[in-house]
């Protein structure tokens, strides 16, 4: 086995007693005391991830938009400079090779952050799919990126990065701020539906940017947060995690985000098969959330069942919600269960527990 | 401090058992407990009156994160399961060693307690992880 891949921020985990996991090759803190407790500190003040092994992927050149149009299924021709979007990017064969965050500096320059177990595949996608010649590269290994999260995000940052106005940073938008002569970019983004920012930068000044973040918070309460609290923040507001909602093989309409697939875009990999799937009647499978009635935790990959015992899909993603106290869970479910209040049973542990479909987001 | 009990006995697991009279007492460790973090739903796969066996699992323990199985070191019959980690699971990680126990055996024959570890062998394979 090779070693796990330690990010800029490591020592200083260690010193917050962060608990650490192997994921996808890199130890990274999976909770410092509770769970529970990192969960309700993002919803309710604020919280710091170490979300560095994300992936950077920038393309550049004449025809860097058309390039990333192709690419991806949203429409980045609707961007302005400094706006981001969120897209999934199609195989040809229907599926997703990722999900991921565009940032636009101008027509000429994009950023691609793209989860972490597939920066290689992406890239290699990329280069193999580059129609219009431009230039890939990967910078992934250069950036370290924190995530401040939570209603106290502003207020901590904005006591750090003096020159910026950051109300004036909206949603889905980023800035380029100096801090000490080095770049920060600083985005209006997330992965817990709290406001917040997400902010990246090279490694020679990690340490100062993290102890600056929990000084300036310090009288909010601020705490740095785990994969697992990360994990249910995410499921309660129902994005999307790759290799579970989202696969090489499950495409972006089962998976419930049609609003990113722009079927009037003039050309898209996988445009072809996403469109045979589209109008009334067509998806064999969905994504749904369902609420469980009966005890139980439901996890990824669990059988869901109907009243006969047929199986009809499995689980996505599954937990005790921190906010809600109740089980919830996403599920990829068959046609004619999609329908909000059918009751479907999950199997857990050989046996049968009833739930329900619901609404989502679940908050 | 993860705390070892004295008069239990361990798995390599993480499992205790207390041995009292004909009857035995199983749960996690406190290690466990912190390992797993916080505990959500103990599913009992065991109810009372089924027959156990040595190393057959009795309950899916659900923290926040995971599942994990416990497994039996006693064979016997289900006498009770805890109604107290029924209501609300997080005892166990409040009392793991008292409050926090999952179920209880009687007997069907005497436990060799040669084949379990003593508190101190646990206190010893502990400072190895």
């Amino acid at each position: 086995m090779s070693e796990l891949r330690k990010t800029a921020f490591y020592d200083l985990e260690k010193a917050f007693n962060g608990r650490f996991t192997d994921f996808g090759g890199w130890d990274l803190p999976v909770r410092y005391t509770s769970q529970v407790e990192e969960h309700l500190t993002v919803r309710n003040s604020v919280g710091v991830f170490d979300v560095s092994h994300m992936g950077e992927i920038f393309i550049t050149g004449r025809d860097a938009l058309k390039q990333v149009n192709y690419l991806v299924t949203n429409d980045v021709e609707k961007l302005v400079d400094y706006q981001i979007l969120y897209t999934p990017m199609m195989n040809k064969k229907g599926g997703v090779v990722d999900d991921l965050l565009v940032y636009r500096y101008n027509d000429e320059k994009f950023l691609l952050v793209v989860n972490a177990a597939n920066v290689e595949k992406d890239f290699q996608w990329m280069l193999e799919n580059n129609k219009y010649y431009t230039v890939i590269e990967n910078e992934s290994s250069k950036y370290v990126q924190l995530a401040v999260q939570g209603p106290k995000s502003e207020a901590t940052l904005q006591k750090i990065f003096t020159d910026v106005k950051l109300s004036e940073i909206e949603y889905y938008n980023f800035k380029v701020v100096k801090y000490k002569n080095q770049d920060i970019i600083l985005s209006r983004t997330g992965y817990t539906g709290e406001d917040g920012f997400e902010l990246y930068f090279f490694d020679n000044i990690a340490t100062e940017v993290w102890t600056k973040i929990f000084e300036a918070g310090e009288e909010f309460g601020i705490k740095p947060i785990g994969l697992g609290a990360r994990d249910t923040l995410r499921l309660e507001k129902k994005m999307a995690l790759y290799g579970h909602e989202l696969s090489d093989t499950i495409n972006p309409l089962e998976a419930s985000l049609k609003w990113t697939v722009k079927f009037d875009k003039k050309e898209f990999i996988g445009k072809e098969e996403v469109l045979a799937l589209k109008g009334k009647g067509k998806l064999q499978k969905k994504l749904v959330g369902i609420e469980l009635i009966d005890k139980g935790v439901p996890r990824h990959g669990a059988i869901l069942k109907n009243d006969k015992g047929e199986e009809i899909g499995f689980v996505t993603s599954g937990t005790k919600s921190p906010s809600l106290n109740k089980s919830i869970a996403l599920a990829m479910l068959n046609k004619g269960y999609f329908k909000l209040g059918t009751e479907v049973f999950v199997e857990l542990n050989k046996k049968l527990r009833k739930a329900v479909v619901i609404k989502t987001p679940f908050l | 401090m993860t705390e070892v009990r004295e008069e239990y006995f361990y798995s390599k697991e993480h499992d205790w058992v207390k041995i009292d009279g004909e009857f035995a007492y199983l749960g996690i460790s406190d290690y466990a407990q912190d390992e797993l973090g916080e505990i959500v739903y103990v599913d009992y796969v065991k109810d009372v009156g089924d027959e156990i066996k040595i190393g057959e699992d009795y309950a899916s323990v659900e923290s926040t994160k995971s599942t994990s199985e416990v497994f039996s070191l006693v064979s016997g019959e289900v006498v009770e399961l805890n109604e107290a980690v029924e209501d609300d699971s997080e005892v166990i990680n409040a009392s793991p060693y008292d409050n926090g126990w999952i179920i209880k055996i009687k007997l069907s024959e005497t436990v060799d307690t040669s084949q379990l570890l003593s508190a101190s062998d646990y206190e010893d394979f502990l400072k190895t992880l």
